[in-house]
């Protein structure tokens, strides 16, 4: 079986700095990958490339079989990726269920003069947005904040809403940047739990960025390291815990 | 019955009501009132919903309101077709001046739209033939139809009701569902937006064009109201008087259209009531003073309003 994403020989510069050198790793559907590294490493640099905010240099990222280079960011989600983000980039007027709404938005069709005239079909289409959204508030146990405006949500609540907004247009292929970033311990934990049932209930694959190294050793079918741009390990997490490139990258050469 | 429905009833009510108690000349303050509404509705829609910002609405109402006035005076098509086509023209200019806009942001935008502004009176002098030049075009208020007991005004005073009925339902099904959250996503988030599938550069530029055609069926409407147009009634000071309004009405707010047509058709005549030496600095004072009240608008206040009213006390 070939692999659902396959990232090939990617380079990024941008001036004189090079962001991305030469990464390549394949990423088998059904997985959890963990992308660590230390800061500066270029794992947001590549989350980028993957949702077309940024054209690599060099090389190609293939997903089922087709290269997303020639795509726009916009077809990205209809394709079967979803994402989130580092820093929370919700829609800070709207409540929790629109914003989920939205995530349904790239594999509905309604067009603009069919909304307008309010067409049966359209009335339908609504109608399966919104009960898409409720179900994943109820995934997510965030039923009673979805009709508050998100602006005042607390953080961890919010970060719910973005992995629910992202789980909303049914990706094969979820991209995760830190999203134990800020959590306590307690809801790391049941984030933990979380990445599992949405692998296990939901069948999607996800690529997580995450910097909590417990959170990415526990729910991660294979790890990944970047540094300096550069992959410098791929394995088991068992094996990356004891490689010793890995270590040094994080802890420095012990003289 | 819900608030929102209570007040559209009682609004219709009012608004079937006022023609037969009103003298012609208020009347078609009124029907200035619903023009003006429709108008700020597109450019609500834009700036308010979408989050672009248009200092130059006043170029399509012009473009609206001369393709209403040339098609009656030369080629004597009923009124009643130059409102679609007014809108239609609008449409497509709107969509065609969206796709550049693209590029510019904020400020960057307020300016190029500022620009097409103050170019189109101009523009408007420089085609003598068609448009009269300066002298403009004189139009004949249209007559009553089926012998109906109604007075010109008061028959145009409902055609436009009528319109501007109908332009509020189709921008309430435009924006209450898929399309509408998607263009406020945009506004929010750009990034996020495209994340999530919206074409930012395809609502962006459709969203432009729906606008303009609101405005555009707009000035048709105010071309057969009025009976006249002349380059000099699109000046500048009409789009930012549309700006203004859709601010104090309430920006992304549907009804806060009205508010705002009702503000900059009356307040004007009222500050000159008040000073006939310093009208708009009285203007100004009124302008400053609903800010400070109603920073949402007028909308945003009656909404606040209505919660405190009916949130149990406590």
């Amino acid at each position: 079986m070939s692999a659902l994403l396959s990232v090939r020989d990617v380079t990024v510069r941008f001036g004189g700095i090079i962001a991305l050198d030469g990464v390549s790793f394949d990423m088998d559907e059904g997985l959890v990958v963990g992308l660590i590294g230390p800061n500066g490493a270029g794992k947001t640099t590549l989350f980028n490339c993957l949702s077309r905010l940024y054209t690599p240099n060099k090389g190609d990222i293939v997903f089922q079989g087709g290269s997303l280079l020639g795509r726009a960011p916009h077809e990205i989600s209809t394709l079967g990726i979803g994402r989130t983000f580092q820093n929370l980039a919700l829609f800070g007027t709207m409540t929790a269920l629109q914003n989920v709404m939205v995530g349904v938005h790239g594999r509905t069709r309604s067009d603009f003069l069919s909304n307008a005239l309010r067409l049966s079909w359209v009335r339908d289409e609504e109608e399966q947005i919104r009960s898409a959204a409720a179900e994943l508030l109820r995934f997510l146990d965030l039923e009673r904040v979805a009709h508050v405006p998100v602006a005042g949500l607390a953080f961890g609540t919010l970060k719910r809403v973005e992995l629910a907004r992202a789980l909303a247009s049914r990706p094969k292929l979820l991209l995760l940047d830190e999203p134990a970033g800020g959590l306590n311990h307690e809801e790391v934990g049941v984030l933990g739990t979380l990445l599992r049932s949405v692998k296990d209930q939901l069948g999607v694959t996800i690529l997580l960025v995450e910097h909590h190294m417990n959170l990415v050793m526990q729910v991660s079918d294979r790890v990944v390291v970047l540094d300096f741009g550069r992959k410098i390990a791929e394995g088991a997490p068992v094996e990356i815990q004891r490689n010793p490139e890995v270590i040094r990258a994080y802890l420095g050469d012990a003289q | 019955m819900s608030a929102p429905t209570i007040a559209v009833l009682v609004a219709a009510v009012i608004a079937l009501v006022l023609p037969f108690m009103l003298s012609n000349f208020r009347l078609f303050q009124f029907t200035q009132v619903f023009i003006y509404a429709i108008a700020l509705l597109g450019l609500n829609m834009l700036t308010g919903f979408n989050g672009q910002i248009s200092l130059g609405h006043g170029a399509f109402f012009a473009v609206g309101a001369y393709t209403g006035a040339i098609m009656m005076d030369r080629w004597n098509v009923p009124y009643g077709w130059t409102i679609p086509v007014g809108g239609l023209l609008c449409l497509i200019v709107g969509f065609l001046f969206g796709i550049p806009a693209l590029r510019l942001e904020g400020l960057y935008l307020a300016l190029a739209t500022f620009a097409l502004a103050l170019a189109v009176p101009q523009i408007l002098k420089y085609f003598e033939h068609w448009t009269g030049g300066s002298q403009g075009i004189v139009l004949t208020k249209p007559a009553a139809p089926f012998g109906l007991p109604l007075s010109e005004d008061q028959w145009f005073y409902f055609v436009t009701l009528v319109v501007l009925f109908v332009m509020f339902v189709l921008a309430r099904n435009l924006l209450s569902g898929r399309i509408g959250r998607a263009l406020v996503a945009i506004r929010d988030n750009p990034l996020a937006a495209e994340a999530m599938g919206v074409n930012k550069a395809l609502y962006k530029s459709l969203t432009f064009g729906v606008s303009a055609a609101y405005t555009g069926v707009a000035g048709a409407l105010s071309a057969v109201a009025i009976a006249f147009v002349a380059p000099d009634s699109f000046n500048i000071l009409l789009s930012i008087s549309l700006l203004t309004g859709s601010v104090i009405g309430g920006l992304a707010s549907i009804s806060g259209a009205i508010y705002g047509a009702l503000f900059i058709q009356f307040v004007p005549n009222w500050a000159q009531d008040i000073s006939k030496a310093a009208p708009w600095a009285i203007f100004g004072l009124f302008l400053i003073v609903f800010m400070y009240v109603m920073p949402y608008g007028i909308a945003g206040a009656l909404r606040l309003v209505w919660n405190r009213l009916t949130r149990p006390q406590g």
